[in-house]
């Protein structure tokens, strides 16, 4: 056994790997149930010689990033679906500024102040930019606790590479649940200069970090130049994972603790002898299309499985094409299913279509 | 031949876009001769707000972030934690500081940042247009108070510095004007004082700056100077609010 293979809940290995990657500025506000990251940044930062600062609010914590980031630190907030609304107007104006930041969201039951149970209700407001203007932003979304870790480290050079803030999608399962999970440290990544940040203009022009662009030909052409930055992204950032695809013929598509309830699904069904096999955006912006469409070519019916009403669906038929039929199973407000559930779905759309 | 006036070395050479017999121009020139005279362009990050000042970044010729609505003083945080041996200042209207950014602000002062906070208040948005704003004066009409401001209805001027000055985090508060000569040399004193309680660690600085403005006053430049005396420094009272350097001695 690894040396480096530790016990460790999704909360905690989120704040370690931010940690391992360099992060030395936290900044967030309690809400439940994420209060485990700022609370592992209390002790951590310190040891590490960082900065944990409980902001006055959310409002507050997504601009103190701002600050922090703006001078070239690695800077991360936390927060669940909430006191994620109140950071949109932060998240608007670090991507028109371009200044990298992780943002991890454990989402929760809603709208409003809903319940603190798992849901997944936030992914319009995550992939469609949430704050206001013409932007896109990263957004990973993690099904195991291995990935938590290994996605939350990638997510400081990514937002360094483009600088770009991303967002970690989780939800109260993922940050409670335990796993063994191997530590390690950040692998090299190519990182371009930051010849953009705040330092003091000692010996150098003095730099500006700003969004207001008056001129409105001035404003489309930044508009334009970050269009071209979302469109790099698109062809290099997407992800997923595929499980028993290749001979499938109903393929139920499902992110983060959706997908593990569906994986068991799936081993169920098989276990009966469906051929179904599970499709995992493991990015939800940008989305996996290509992999979507590419499946859609060999199955003949997509099932859309999402702990909410209905959003990721939405991109799950846009990216596909030709004739597959795509069918839903939600379960909106906390509520967790059992892969018997989602099994007993599979069996019936699998009758009623005669697969 | 001696040259004893030009333009400070922390202003660019661009036109202030500021309204004639604004106060902005001159408290720009304040702040770029303090940087100046301390020798701290090189390592001064300053944040302007929303509002008329947040091109202020066009004029300042320091490393400057510009700030959502009210958010300076977190966004001053957040630069100040992370390179503590910046001089770190924000530069804010009435309504950023003491309506939109009242938590943030407060919280900040609280906190002790060893940020320095130069408020400039007008007594209305100047902006968008001459809107009332927490400091507009009772009986004041704005374009959003148009029966002039009345007590029962707009409620009172806030005066987030009295706040403030209650504060065991903040250090140095005061309140100046710009109604006269001698008060703009005062409040030159006031910034410098503001930025030397930041370098020696004592805590959060507030230099509130009484400044007129013709336009959304509705006054000529003259009237405008007049009125910032004769009536806003009634209600607005000039002085030093808080200095912990005095009470130790």
């Amino acid at each position: 056994m690894s040396a480096n293979k530790v016990l460790m809940k999704g909360t905690d290995a989120i704040a370690e790997a931010a940690i391992q990657a360099g992060c030395r500025c936290y900044f967030g506000y309690p809400i439940t149930p994420q209060n485990e990251i700022p609370e592992y940044m209390s002790r951590r930062m310190d040891e590490v010689g960082g900065v944990f600062l409980q902001g006055e609010s959310e409002i507050a914590s997504i601009n103190m990033v701002h600050g922090a980031a703006a001078t070239g630190a690695r800077a991360m907030t936390s927060s669940s679906s909430p006191g994620i609304s109140l950071k949109q107007e932060g998240l608007s104006f670090l991507a028109a500024q371009e200044i990298p930041a992780v943002i991890v969201n454990i989402v929760r039951g809603g709208p409003g102040l809903g319940n603190i149970a798992p849901s997944q209700g936030d992914y319009y407001q995550a992939t469609r930019g949430g704050g206001h203007g013409d932007y896109r932003m990263p957004v990973f979304a993690p099904a195991s606790i291995q990935e938590l870790y290994d996605i939350t480290m990638e997510s400081f050079d990514i937002a360094d590479i483009y600088r770009t803030p991303v967002m970690i999608i989780g939800d109260g399962m993922m940050g409670q649940m335990m796993e063994p999970i191997v530590k390690h440290a950040q692998p090299p990544a190519d990182l371009p200069p930051k010849d953009y940040i705040l330092t003091g203009a000692q010996g150098r022009p003095s730099r500006i970090l700003r969004s207001l662009i008056l001129h409105p030909p001035e404003m489309e052409e930044h508009n334009w130049k970050l269009k071209r930055k979302y469109d790099l992204m698109r062809q290099t950032l997407p992800r997923h994972e595929e499980y028993m695809i290749d001979d499938a013929k109903m393929v139920v598509v499902a992110y983060g603790t959706a997908a593990r309830i569906a994986k068991g699904a799936v081993k169920r069904a098989r276990a009966e002898g469906l051929k179904v096999g599970l499709m995992r955006p493991i990015t939800l912006w940008p989305f996996p299309d290509e992999a979507v469409a590419a499946i859609a070519k060999k199955a003949k019916l997509f099932l859309v499985f999402e702990m909410s009403t209905g959003q990721m669906i939405d991109d799950v038929k846009l990216a596909m094409s030709g004739g597959v039929e795509c069918e839903f199973y939600g379960r909106p407000g906390g509520v967790v299913p059992a892969p018997q559930e989602i099994q007993r779905i599979i069996e019936r759309h699998w009758l009623q279509k005669e697969l | 031949m001696k040259k004893i006036f030009g333009r400070p070395a922390s202003l660019k050479a661009n036109p202030f876009h500021y309204c004639p017999g604004c106060g902005h121009s001159i408290l720009h020139r304040l702040v770029a001769e303090v940087i100046d005279e301390m020798d701290i362009r090189g390592h001064t990050i300053g944040i302007p707000p929303a509002g008329c000042a947040v091109l202020a970044y066009n004029y300042f010729d320091v490393d400057m972030v510009e700030s959502a609505h009210g958010r300076g003083c977190a966004i001053a945080t957040g630069v100040k934690r992370a390179r503590p041996d910046c001089l770190v200042f924000t530069y804010q209207g009435d309504g950023d500081i003491s309506a939109i950014g009242t938590a943030e602000t407060l919280h900040a002062a609280n906190r002790g940042e060893l940020i320095t906070s130069i408020f400039v208040n007008n007594a209305v948005y100047g902006m968008t247009g001459g809107q009332m704003a927490p400091t507009t004066m009772l009986g004041q009409k704005t374009s959003t108070s148009p029966y002039g401001r009345r007590a029962k209805v707009e409620g009172y001027p806030l005066k987030i510095t009295d706040l403030i000055a209650n504060l065991p985090g903040a250090a140095y508060v005061v309140r100046t004007s710009l109604a006269t000569p001698a008060k703009v040399n005062a409040t030159k004193k006031a910034i410098r004082k503001g930025f030397e309680i930041q370098r020696q660690g004592l805590g959060y600085a507030l230099i509130e700056v009484l400044s007129p403005c013709p336009t959304n006053w509705k006054l000529s430049s003259v009237e405008s100077f007049k009125y910032l005396e004769d009536v806003m420094e009634k209600e607005f009272v000039p002085g030093v609010l808080k200095d912990i350097t005095k009470e130790k001695a």
